[in-house]
């Protein structure tokens, strides 16, 4: 069980969050323009990165804000959490293994 | 290949058990192959065996970061069954309940598969009307799958309680053909079997990229052990499924998440077949060391750690003790972790990639080990005929664009 | 019966207090303080079970957590039964019922053991090279006598009747182990002012002190001891949990702990919890996990009798027990010296020293010599005898070279004991996935660095004296109090790694050449030895992964604590590596077997799951509702009166709601009231429908799709002001579909001004249905208009009932007339009686979700979940209509245009009458297109919803079909016990498809 820092809350257990996916997948603006390969792509891919990535988190039993996470998929270290609409804050540099 | 049976056991117990060969080479990598199958596991080894056997294909590599079998293969709770729901699920996996059951005669190795009948419970009405359609769906299918009331369920597990718990048993569907196998056997047996006919398994030799020619098709991988070419890769690597295309410039509709199980300390033989409840999250047999073996969710986040949270394990352990109070005493001996490969509608792909000459076998999530002969049979046809075999045909990548998606989860999983 | 072996003195057992015990039902006794396995040897008893696969008499080789064969079966009663607990930790009581395992018909003459004479013919592996003809034998023959053969203890036959409790604990400093580091660690971070949890699995504190004699005189010892236990007992800001193994280490600083809490109790309360399980965050981790002492492999080192060197000592120094009388130690380091020197104190002979080495000039070594032992430098073990307990052990010299040379040399003993070094323990510093390098001196793992805020101090990082690592645990714990952000003064510096304390290499010891006599073990449980693992390395397995998988090493109910690093300095050898190259398994949690009831703890029963009930759930229960589970809810099902049957009930109540009036309990519905000034435009965007035209007071069926197009969810919107709405969602569906409010609202559309609350649990819902709806309703409703034309089909309005302010819908999933009053859940139950008093002339009746299922299929209305699988689009369901085909925009408008989504191959909701009228179908039975079509086929379709239509008199069906609209009229088949039945294809609305009455 992870130890999560809800930036309005402060460190909570995991059972209080749900995990919401990657952070900045953005809705495309105009639906009716994209083609079948790019909404796919929207609804779909991912990048499952094996390293530092950016995922959503909601402290759904807690304030109920959704807000951002820098982890390390390879070791679950968080490196930071930030509110929605935040640029990720720069990453140290991470080797994948 | 050195014969097994129980006559060499005796006639090489007379001379203290000398003499047997190593169970496959440790081969050196060369320069070229016919084909290259990255990760050896189960899949990854069973595909480089069935090219070799009925495809004629003699050159072939399996290339293994770690130790062959050391990923999912040797990870999972080891059930088997076939009672999928929808046509093209129900024929993949069947498809591989009938390579398992002659798969020790074939491989000359006893992988003990084991049909000792898999038991699916239904706890709400709702639970009911799917696991009915199941059973009805697997009929018309050719897959058995029948329905018990909750008493012959409890006939057929004394252990199980049916009712004064949360969310009573109001029946089962019941596969006899599923069960249950030896996993690490399944790795080895098609080890040694596909190295008797030449293919070369090459262990500590991380892939680190894949190589395409001046057409854009693949052509050969980089690795800790040095480039090696190949007109033909197959990726079957769980856990890394998306970390591998993407060296060659794939996009994969994946994400790679814990998943943990657990077992017992062996106690006598006291549970007859495998028991699952989707409903309340649990899974368990007794494996034939007097192990029980339990299946725990998957953690909510992704993640590589190959470890999961106590609380998933927990609660997994919550549903066994509801359903089998006699089991509480019982204490956990090992949990450990794996890393399974999600799509989005929780179907497999084995299909040709974007990619001339490469083809990947991945998104089994937590099921993968009990398709392994199939799909390595698959992997390996799709391979040979650079085309998919009609089994195989609908697990596409492009399913995901057109909207073809074999929604097994969906099918089961919406409440009202 | 007399403790032959028992001394005259000493220990820390209370020779005041006998305590009796049965052992396979023979009487015996020992002293409060005991062990089983202590009392057991008191009374000469060293033959104490049996192993797995040769069945070969076992004795007690360790005194603690790492013990491979005194495995029991204790037995309180006749469900308290629990298996394959370790003797050497259970704690005596007065009437402990043990009994020995994996034997029969008894220990001392076990038929298994006839395995251990076809040991030639089944080595490590053997099964997978056999039982394979004929095929199908295996699963009639071979597999069942195995499964018979296999597993230890026996599972308790009846429901575990013992509770088990959970807590959760935050701590500045936790520290495991209270050995002489981790007591020194918890007291330094204790007086740093740091709030501090200390753990230890055993009964008392004080680790491998307690196996020294009393007073523990050269180092002061006892008197450090009793101060220190006795300052952090009393101290405000520590805890200390005993009898509490610290079993996993996880993310972020989280431990697992398991206290025992009635286990050593005669007679516990059966109202106390049997265990408790602690999740413990802390700030920062102590690891004070000592050291396992390894035992040497060598032919014949299994027989009862022959144990590590540390546990004899332990027996004698803390339990007053003499475990022989004539003794061989068997050694590779100074420190087993000891226990040779104690026993020849207490007075028993010690017949040899055998020291591997080529010297032996510690300190200690002298001591022995001086004290007349006799020692064997430069010699080796190569056999022992003795069938229920050891008689004597063989030894040879070694020359120069290590070899063995000379005759060998046969000594009589009845005890030997062995020490191979000690292995630190660093299973949790391991789960923490630390790092573990490989120190050449003291041949063993050493903890490097952990990703988790943790630190190891004593024997558990190599400093094995006593001393050292106390001053090593003081050092750790002040520095662990300062991690954790307190001030702290000066910290001592921990003292360096002795070298000196070096052990042998682990591995097999010097053998003559050619095949040795007997087999040497190096996991005891699993009946592992150094022959399996040659076998294993001889076949190809060249990762240590691989060799504990194909011969079990390690993987027995010890996890390998005494066998991991022997296997691996024999793999090592073999393949001409070094031990570090071979590398390590993993250590996984739990460090010792934890018991599935407390990872459980309060979840069973009720309290598996949350139970929610409706205001009216205690009326429902008046009247004798059968429930059903949906989600977490308890609704009605159906009302029987007189043990009707549900077939019977149900057709009553349909009968009622279409003839009369029914009241219907629909407070499970999910219900999100959407406030603000773009609440149009967010539902707009989020629902199908059009939204910006609803008028104020006037209601819409929505739906919801997932961004792939599937529908997610459905439910009737009302417009209750220009800013406001009350939307209802499914049962199931009302806290993802809010989630999923709330993950837009929150990330995709900041900009808009919308609140969304969830009103689930505020209102209670009253449907009340049928013709005479409004005739019910009229004397009751306050400040509403009751009429068609003020309050018509699909509006709403606020008002009063009974003098409660209410919502009132006019809205009906049945078909009939119909209203749905909510009022604030308080008064629920209030409002429900006061309906069904009033509907009394009017035949009112109470009707459950199942007349509802059947009322709302006759009229066609889908249930998303039953009709709906995920994989349906609203055309599929019919539904198109409630596509607001003008927005630009909306939830899986997107996705619907793609390719598959639009294939007229599609499966459709159509409505389904069999041939015969009173068959019902059975729900999700498969639809063929073909009479005469059998398994395999490939199905066109299932059936979805089916029930026997009191209404219609007939059966009716709903059911998902490959284009099926197309196929009106048409004739299908479903497949049943007596052939396929065949079934016509009509409308899914099966009932006043017009729908006056619901507009009367």
């Amino acid at each position: 069980m992870l130890l999560i820092n809800c930036p309005y809350c402060g460190e909570r257990p995991e059972l209080e969050f749900v995990h919401g996916g990657q952070a900045h997948i953005a809705r495309p603006g105009n639906p009716a323009e994209c083609s079948d390969q790019q909404w796919a792509e929207y609804l779909y891919r991912r990048d499952n990165i094996k390293g530092v990535h950016a995922e959503r988190w909601r402290h759904v039993h807690g304030c109920g804000r959704f807000f951002n996470a820098l982890r390390d998929t390879t070791s679950d270290q968080f490196l930071a959490t930030y509110k929605v609409g935040e640029q990720p804050p720069a990453q140290p540099r991470k080797a994948t293994a | 290949m050195q014969r097994f049976s129980g006559l060499s056991l005796i006639r090489r117990g007379l001379t203290g058990q000398r003499g047997w060969q190593p169970q496959w080479r440790q081969a050196e990598p060369k320069a070229a192959y016919d084909a290259i199958i990255v990760g050896g596991g189960g899949h990854g080894l069973g595909a480089a065996f069935y090219l070799a056997k009925e495809h004629g294909l003699t050159r072939v590599a399996v290339l293994e970061k770690g130790w062959i079998g050391g990923g999912n293969t040797g990870r999972n709770t080891t059930i088997i069954r076939s009672n999928y729901l929808f046509d093209e699920s129900a024929a993949l996996y069947d498809h591989s309940v009938q390579l398992w059951e002659s798969l020790s005669q074939v491989l000359n190795y006893n992988v003990m598969f084991s049909q000792r009948g898999v038991m699916m419970l239904a706890h709400t009405v709702h639970d009911v009307q799917v696991s009915q359609r199941h059973v009805h769906a697997n009929r018309a299918n050719g897959v058995d799958n029948e329905w018990l009331t909750p008493e012959e369920a409890r006939a057929r597990c004394p252990l199980l309680k049916i009712d004064d718990i949360r969310y009573p048993v109001l029946g089962a569907a019941f596969q006899r053909r599923g069960g249950t196998a030896r996993h690490d056997a399944v790795a080895w047996g098609f080890a040694r079997a596909a190295d008797a006919l030449g293919v070369d398994i090459i262990e500590n030799c991380e892939v680190l990229g894949i190589e395409r020619d001046a057409g854009g098709a693949a052509c050969a991988v980089n690795t800790t052990r040095g480039v090696i070419r190949a007109p033909k890769i197959g990726v079957s690597a769980a856990g890394h499924s998306s970390v591998i295309m993407r060296m060659a410039g794939v996009d994969l509709p994946i994400e790679s998440y814990p998943l943990q199980a657990l077992v017992s300390e062996p106690v006598k033989s006291i549970f007859p077949c495998v028991v699952m409840s989707n409903t309340i999250h649990a899974y368990i047999s007794q494996s034939d060391k007097g192990e029980m073996v339990i299946g725990a969710g998957t953690d909510a986040y992704t993640s590589y750690t190959q470890r999961g949270g106590l609380h998933i394990s927990r609660h997994a352990l919550e549903a066994i003790c509801e359903l089998f109070p006699t089991l509480r005493r019982l204490r956990m001996l090992r949990c450990w972790g794996g890393i399974v490969d999600v799509t989005p509608d929780r179907s497999p792909i084995i299909a040709k990639t974007p990619v001339p000459g490469l083809y990947v076998n991945c998104g089994w999530g937590t099921g993968g080990f009990k398709a392994t002969p199939g799909a390595a049979h698959l992997l390996a046809w799709t391979i040979a005929h650079d085309a998919p075999h009609p089994i195989n045909a609908p697990f596409t990548i492009e399913r995901f664009r057109d909207g073809n998606l074999i929604d097994e989860a969906a099918a089961a999983a919406v409440a009202h | 019966m007399s403790h032959a072996l028992r001394t005259a003195s000493g220990g820390r057992i209370n020779r005041s207090r006998t305590v009796r015990f049965t052992f396979d039902g023979r009487e015996l006794s020992g002293f409060e303080g005991d062990t089983l396995a202590s009392a057991l040897l008191a009374n000469g008893v060293h033959l104490v079970g049996r192993s797995f696969k040769y069945h070969r008499p076992r004795g007690v080789l360790s005194a603690g957590p790492e013990e491979p064969n005194a495995l029991v079966q204790i037995r309180r009663d006749a469900a308290r039964v629990t298996p394959n607990l370790r003797a050497t930790e259970v704690e005596l009581y007065e009437g402990l019922a043990a009994q020995s395992q994996n034997r029969w018909p008894s220990l001392q003459l076990d038929v298994g053991a006839v395995n251990s004479l076809l040991s030639p013919f089944i080595p490590a592996g053997f099964y997978y090279k056999t039982f394979m003809w004929p095929r199908r034998a295996w699963q009639w023959l071979y597999e069942p006598r195995i499964r018979a053969a296999a597993g230890l203890g026996r599972a308790p036959a009846q429901p575990d009747p013992d509770s088990y409790c959970n807590r959760f604990a935050h701590c500045d400093v936790l520290v495991v182990g209270a050995g002489p580091a981790g007591l020194a660690a918890a007291h330094a971070a204790a007086e740093s002012g740091a709030r501090v949890i200390l753990c230890e699995e055993q009964p008392q504190l004080g680790g491998s002190l307690l196996s020294e004699q009393e007073p523990g005189e050269a180092l002061g010892e006892g008197e450090w001891l009793a101060r220190t236990i006795q300052g952090l007992m009393t101290h405000p800001r520590v805890t200390v949990l005993t009898r509490t193994t610290a079993f996993g280490y996880f993310p972020h600083n989280l431990l697992g702990l398991e206290q025992r809490l009635t286990e050593h109790l005669a007679q516990p309360d059966p109202r106390q919890p049997r265990e408790r399980q602690w999740q413990v965050r802390a700030r920062q981790v102590v690891l004070a996990t000592g050291a396992i002492e390894r035992p040497l492999v060598f032919p014949g080192n299994d027989r009862p009798g022959i144990m590590l060197a540390g546990a004899a000592r332990s027996y004698l120094n803390r339990y007053g027990v003499l475990a022989g009388r004539r003794a061989v130690l068997v050694t590779a380091s100074d420190e087993a010296y000891r226990s040779a020197l104690d026993l020849h104190r207490a007075g028993a002979t010690v017949a040899a020293i055998i020291d591997v080495r080529p010297q032996a000039s510690g300190e200690l070594a002298e001591a022995a010599r001086r004290a007349g032992l006799p020692v064997h430098t430069a010699t080796t073990v190569i056999g022992t005898s003795g069938r229920l307990r050891v008689k004597s052990i063989r030894i040879q010299k070694l020359d120069a070279q290590g070899r063995p040379e000379a005759a060998a040399e046969r000594i009589v003993c009845d005890l030997v004991l062995m020490s191979g070094g000690h292995t630190p323990s660093v299973h949790l510093f391991s789960q923490s996935r630390g790092t573990l390098h490989w120190n050449e001196a003291l041949q063993a793992f050493l903890p490097g660095q952990s990703p988790e805020k943790a630190r190891c101090a004593g024997a558990c990082r190599g400093i094995f004296s006593a001393d050292a690592a106390r001053r090593d645990g003081q050092s750790a714990g002040a520095l662990a109090a300062r991690d954790a952000g307190l001030a702290v003064g000066t910290v001592i510096s921990a003292p360096r790694l002795l070298e000196t304390d070096g052990a042998a290499a682990p591995g097999q010891l010097p053998q003559p050449a050619g095949r040795p006599a007997a087999k040497a073990f190096v996991d005891w449980q699993n009946d592992v030895t150094s022959r399996d693992l040659s076998l294993a390395a001889r076949e190809g397995f060249r990762s240590i992964e691989h060799v504990k998988r194909y011969t079990t090493t390690g993987m027995a109910t010890d996890q390998g604590k005494t066998s991991n690093l022997n296997a691996l300095g024999i793999v090592a050898r073999q393949m001409g590596k070094a031990i570090p190259e071979v590398g390590l398994t993993t250590f996984r949690m739990p460090y010792t077997p934890v018991t599935f009831g407390s990872f459980a703890g309060y979840s069973r029963g009720e309290l598996f799951d949350p139970v929610r009930t409706t205001p009216i759930h205690d009326w429902a229960v008046r009247k004798a509702a059968v429930f059903e589970d949906v989600g977490l809810w308890k609704r009605a099902r159906y009302f029987p009166r007189n043990g009707e049957s549900m077939h019977a009930a149900v057709t009553r109540e349909c009968r009622a709601v279409r003839s009369g009036c029914g009241l219907f309990d629909a407070s499970t519905l999910g219900k999100i009231e959407v406030v603000g000034k773009d609440a149009v435009t967010f539902m707009n965007r989020l629902y199908t429908n059009g939204w910006t035209s609803l008028a104020v007071g006037r209601c819409r069926y929505g739906i919801l799709l997932r961004d792939d197009g599937f529908i997610y969810d459905d439910g009737i919107v009302a417009r209750i002001a220009e800013d406001r709405f009350h939307v209802t969602t499914t049962t199931g569906g009302a806290a993802r579909v809010l989630a999923m409010m709330e993950d837009y609202l929150q990330t995709e559309w900041r900009d808009l001004g919308v609140w969304l609350t969830s009103t689930t649990e505020q209102w209670a819902v009253i449907a009340v249905q049928g013709p005479s709806a409004r005739h019910v309703l009229e004397g009751l409703v306050q400040d509403a208009d009751l009429s068609a034309a003020a309050l018509p089909h699909m509006s709403v309005a606020p008002g009063r009932i009974c003098g409660v302010p209410m919502r009132l819908f006019r809205v009906s999933f049945t078909g009939e007339l119909g209203f749905e009053i909510n009022v604030p859940a308080d008064f629920g139950s209030a409002v429900w009686e006061a309906v069904y008093e009033a509907g009394q002339p009017h035949g009112i009746a109470p009707y459950g979700t199942e007349a509802m299922h059947v009322l709302r299929a006759e009229k066609g209305y889908i249930i998303v979940g039953q009709d709906t699988d995920g994989t349906v689009t609203p055309d599929d369901a019919g539904l198109a209509w409630a596509i607001g085909t003008r927005k630009p925009d909306f939830l899986g408008k997107r996705a619907l245009e793609r390719p598959a989504m639009r294939s007229p191959d599609r499966k459709q909701l159509v409505g389904l009458l069999s041939a015969e009228p009173h068959v019902v179908l059975e729900e999700g039975a498969q639809i063929l297109p073909d009479a005469r079509a059998t398994p395999p086929t490939r199905p066109i379709g299932h059936v979805t919803s089916s029930y026997y239509s009191a209404t219609l008199g007939r059966s009716i069906a709903l059911a998902l079909v490959r284009a099926g609209r197309k196929r009106m009229g048409q004739t299908l088949y479903v497949p049943a016990a007596n052939g396929n039945l065949p079934v016509q294809v009509v409308s899914p609305v099966f009932y006043d498809p017009k729908g006056s009455r619901q507009n009367a």
